[in-house]
């Protein structure tokens, strides 16, 4: 049987491109979904987790007598109870579990075990920790100037240049060109600072998992994750398993945009299992989701931007310094690559900083490191072209990166929709809407890489001729249906005669995590494959019972038909009734397909966004909001929409509410969602969404990733609006009220 | 700490017997002495609402109580919306619209509605929006869950007329 197996394929699609009903509906509209939280064992004890109160201090000792001695209390461990990490993994288990150090407020540095969650938070009060505090820093930028205080000593690596404290881990820097040549050509020279706040994923499901472990080192976890086979590798790394002892099992998962792509709870549950020789369940609330798993890195970034008067960009130069939290690795590295990414400039220039601070180690937050990056680059171009009298819709037009394009982080693009994404902002009868009295209109553009990585997919084809779809990454945007859909599709069946379940770590091959709007691409790509495969094995199936050339039996609307020189001879023998006799062509009928998944298009988006300003409080309200965004290929056009309203929402929430405070003591002030506010339903209009299809030439079906790229521009596209409708350049976010009142009465008194 | 207390909970039309501690919350004695998971944990202090189930026919957040205090009352969790097979309006437009992602906060919704549109026939998309608004929701932009329950008021305006 021969496929094309490279071209994106241009045919119309039967279901791809539908709508069908999700298939976890039903349970999560009745409450039958199992959640992190949902699971239970026989024998179960509650795990809970002593933190730290302080943001940096040194833990002289732990006394964990008094706790051990309470009735009802199984087991307690601190670090003590873990091996060392391998290399590469010991910041993860010292984020886990606080080691020399308390790093942040919030820090593990404790655990218990008990009969009931109440006797576990008692226990817990009873455990003495000796701390000798020490002076903490919170702030990116002076946490980077000499003197301040150093949370780790000597793990600066080579590129971090002199007069820079110890707590600048690295450099990055991307680009081409001549900076200074390109800003000579310029008209103008925009220099301008901005910052953005810490900000949570906000998943509204707290991590939990529970724990079992045998006296054998059998282990058992489920939990609620975007990745469980990570969580296998890391937690068996972490309390020196085999991999292959621990099977990992995910839960529904109610939310994550990233934050769940690490472990936290998860290897202390296995190391109380461990210790008490029962099953531990651990769950965490709201407090401590806030205070000790990943927000976001906060930034401060500097740019300057050179512009001729007819709006085009001679050089434009960017520095990065973001903070991570208590651990490297905060995505200053995606920030600094991003940032250019939508143009094409001859002189492009972004150096990077990563730093660590007393504050939470960062996770990935959908797209981690463009948002804030955006911001900065589009308010400045946002500036500029208002500076001359151009349409910033031309503007972006005149230098967007296009086909063939060299991007500012290295590789030359391939097909890529920025400019579709732009025309249809122009077209958009949004863009041309009035505007009422303290309304202002802003655009912004976004980027995101998307990923493929390690990949496993098995397709089962059952004796009654329906199909199973057994993929290893956790649900997080509607994989489920996607992949049914792309089976279907592939196989010539019924969307509905596919099911796709979320295998365990024991049942499939190494997956990566569910991140950098991977899925859709890559298990898609493996599902498709995979009925690739089925549909060949089952194409030399009925070759035998005809007695023909395998050669000459095609694949066609669910049925193997015969071809070529035999065209006609046989009747069609459907996917069902070749399901119904395998076990005497050969046995039963599965596709595989393992892939480490290359070819992930890249993806862009353009938004608008109407804010008005209250000039009396300050407070910015969004009037109307529309984002286009190129999918490559929407599978399901309704999922695609949820991902770009859903990226958008949160963008705005970014944008004008949501920040992490601290005290000059380094504690988090406001770790609950009453003070940490996500936007609600009253906050918003209806965000409009216009889909375009520029198929990735590296899928079967053009698909790129959707996920992450829609909370790209909404930083910028309600800054630039806001300044629109205010006269005032916004560069700190949040554009809180009392921040955007102080601007407007600056401005008037100035 | 010690010292449990014998309460009857009338839950779904059952009455439960159960020995609880005094400070225990209702939203963890429903999940771990009643197995009724459906209603879910997100912040402890009722913010989130997705703890949302009916006491006497009125919404309230399970986290915001002490089960001890429910003794008497009819409280009646997402288990009961589709007890009988059948679907609600607003189960079904749920699923329908598209009107959740994770589904964490669902039930929560849900449950507000349930009492809400009983109460509010007709609601507009703006008094949808503001009553929703005690319900967080991050994964969607909330505007399939405002289209949900519109078209589930729709629906149950229709069928009460028939």
């Amino acid at each position: 049987m021969a496929l094309d197996k490279n071209a994106p394929e241009t045919r119309s699609f039967k279901v791809v491109g539908s709508r069908p009903l999700r298939p976890d509906g039903i349970d999560k509209v009745t409450g039958r979904a199992r959640f992190g939280a949902d699971m239970s064992a026989p024998g179960m004890l509650i795990g809970h987790i002593l933190r730290s109160p302080h943001a940096h201090a040194r833990i002289r000792a732990i006394d964990t007598s008094k706790a051990e001695a309470l009735a009802g209390v199984k087991a307690v461990v601190t670090r003590a109870d873990f091996a060392a990490a391998p290399e590469g993994m010991e910041d993860v288990l010292d984020n886990c579990m606080a080691g020399e150090k308390a790093l942040y407020d919030g820090h593990a540095v404790a655990a218990i075990a008990a009969t009931s969650a109440a006797i576990a938070r008692q226990a817990a009060k009873l455990i003495e920790v000796d701390y000798e505090v020490l002076p903490h820093v919170t702030d990116v930028d002076a946490a980077m100037a000499p003197g301040a205080p150093a949370l780790h000593d000597g793990r600066s690596d080579e590129t971090v240049p002199d007069g820079y404290s110890a707590n600048v881990m690295s450099r990055v820097e991307y680009g081409h060109g001549d900076i200074e040549a390109g800003l000579a050509k310029a008209d103008r020279v925009l220099e301008r600072s901005y910052k953005t706040a810490a900000t949570h994923q906000g998943y509204i499901e707290p991590h939990a998992c529970l724990a079992t472990m045998g006296p054998d080192g059998q282990a058992d976890l489920w939990c609620c994750t975007q990745g469980h086979y990570m969580v296998r590798n890391t937690c068996a790394a972490l309390l020196g398993m085999d991999q292959g002892q621990l099977r990992v099992t995910a839960s529904e998962i109610g939310g994550g945009f990233g934050g769940k792509t690490t472990v936290f709870i998860e290897p202390v549950a296995l190391a109380l299992a461990r210790k008490a020789g029962r099953p531990v369940k651990i769950v965490m609330d709201r407090t401590e989701v806030l205070r000790a798993t990943g927000p976001t890195a906060s930034s401060s970034i500097d740019v300057r931007i050179g512009m001729t008067k007819d709006g085009r960009i001679t050089a434009a130069d960017a520095e990065l310094r973001y903070q991570g939290g208590a651990y490297p690795g905060s995505p200053v590295g995606m920030g600094s690559m991003s940032a250019f990414a939508p143009y094409d400039l001859e002189n492009v220039r972004t150096i990077g900083y990563d730093v660590v601070t007393n504050r939470p180690k960062q996770a990935a937050y959908r797209a981690p490191g463009a948002p804030m990056a955006a911001f900065a680059v589009e308010s400045a171009i946002d500036e500029l072209a208002k500076g001359f009298g151009l349409d910033p819709l031309d503007v972006r037009l005149k230098n967007a990166a296009r086909e063939g394009t060299r991007s500012s982080y290295g590789p030359t693009f391939p097909a890529i929709g920025l400019e579709a994404t732009l025309r249809a902002a122009k077209d958009h009868p949004h863009w041309s809407a009035p505007l009422g009295p303290n309304q202002g209109r802003g655009v912004a553009c976004g980027f995101w890489f998307n990923f493929g990585g390690d990949t496993c997919v098995t397709l089962n084809v059952t004796p009654d001729g329906t199909v199973t779809v057994t993929e290893g990454n956790p649900d997080i945007g509607g994989s489920r249906a996607s992949m049914s859909m792309m089976a279907a599709e592939e196989l010539g069946i019924p969307y509905e005669k596919v099911r796709t379940v979320i295998a365990d770590t024991g049942a499939l091959g190494q997956n990566e995590v569910t991140d950098g709007s991977r899925v859709t691409f890559a298990v898609g790509l493996a599902t498709i494959e995979a009925a690739r495969a089925a549909k060949r094995e089952m194409c030399a199936r009925v070759a035998k019972i005809w007695g023909i050339d395998e050669e000459a039996v095609i694949w066609e609307d669910g049925a193997a038909k015969p071809a070529g020189p035999n065209a006609g001879d046989y009747p069609p023998m459907t996917l069902a009734e070749i399901a119904a006799i395998a076990s005497n062509t050969g046995g039963p009928i599965a596709g595989h397909h393992e892939v480490n998944a290359e070819g992930a298009g890249v993806s862009f988006a353009t938004h608008i966004a109407d804010t008005e300003v209250d000039p009396d409080t300050g407070a910015t309200r969004i009037v109307r909001y529309t984002v286009i965004q190129d999918a490559g290929k929407a599978v399901h056009p309704a999922y695609v929409e949820g991902q770009f309203q859903g990226g958008a929402v949160q963008g705005i929430g970014w944008a004008l509410n949501e920040e992490y405070i601290y005290g000059a003591d380094g504690i988090l002030q406001n770790p609950g969602f009453l003070d940490y506010r996500i936007p609600v339903a009253s906050d918003l209009p209806m965000i409009d969404t216009v889909i375009l299809e520029i198929p990735n030439p590296g899928h079967p079906y053009g698909v790129r990733g959707v996920g992450e790229t829609s909370i790209v521009p909404p930083l910028a596209a309600v800054a630039n609006s806001v300044s629109a409708a205010t006269g005032v350049r916004m560069t700190d976010l949040p554009m809180s009220p009392p921040k955007v009142l102080a601007a407007v009465q600056g401005q008037q008194e100035g | 700490m010690s010292g449990t207390k014998q309460i009857f909970l009338t839950v779904n039309g059952e009455t439960h017997e159960v020995s609880v501690p005094p400070r225990k919350l209702l939203v963890d004695v429903l999940r771990d002495d009643l197995h009724l998971t459906g209603t879910h944990t997100g912040c402890e202090h009722g913010v989130c609402g997705a703890c949302t189930i009916l006491v006497d026919g009125q919404p309230a957040r399970a986290c915001l109580s002490y089960a001890v205090q429910m003794e008497g009352h009819e409280l009646r969790t997402i288990e009961a919306m589709a007890a009988d097979g059948e679907l609600k309006p607003l189960q079904r437009a749920l699923h329908e619209e598209h009107g959740l992602q994770c589904g964490f906060c669902t039930a929560g919704i849900v449950m507000t509605f349930e009492a809400y549109l009983r109460d509010n026939p007709e609601p507009t998309e703006d008094e949808v929006r503001d009553v929703l608004s005690g319900n967080l929701c991050r994964c969607t932009g909330y505007q399939n869950i405002v289209s949900a329950v519109l078209k589930a008021a729709s629906e149950m305006r229709e069928e009460a007329q028939v």
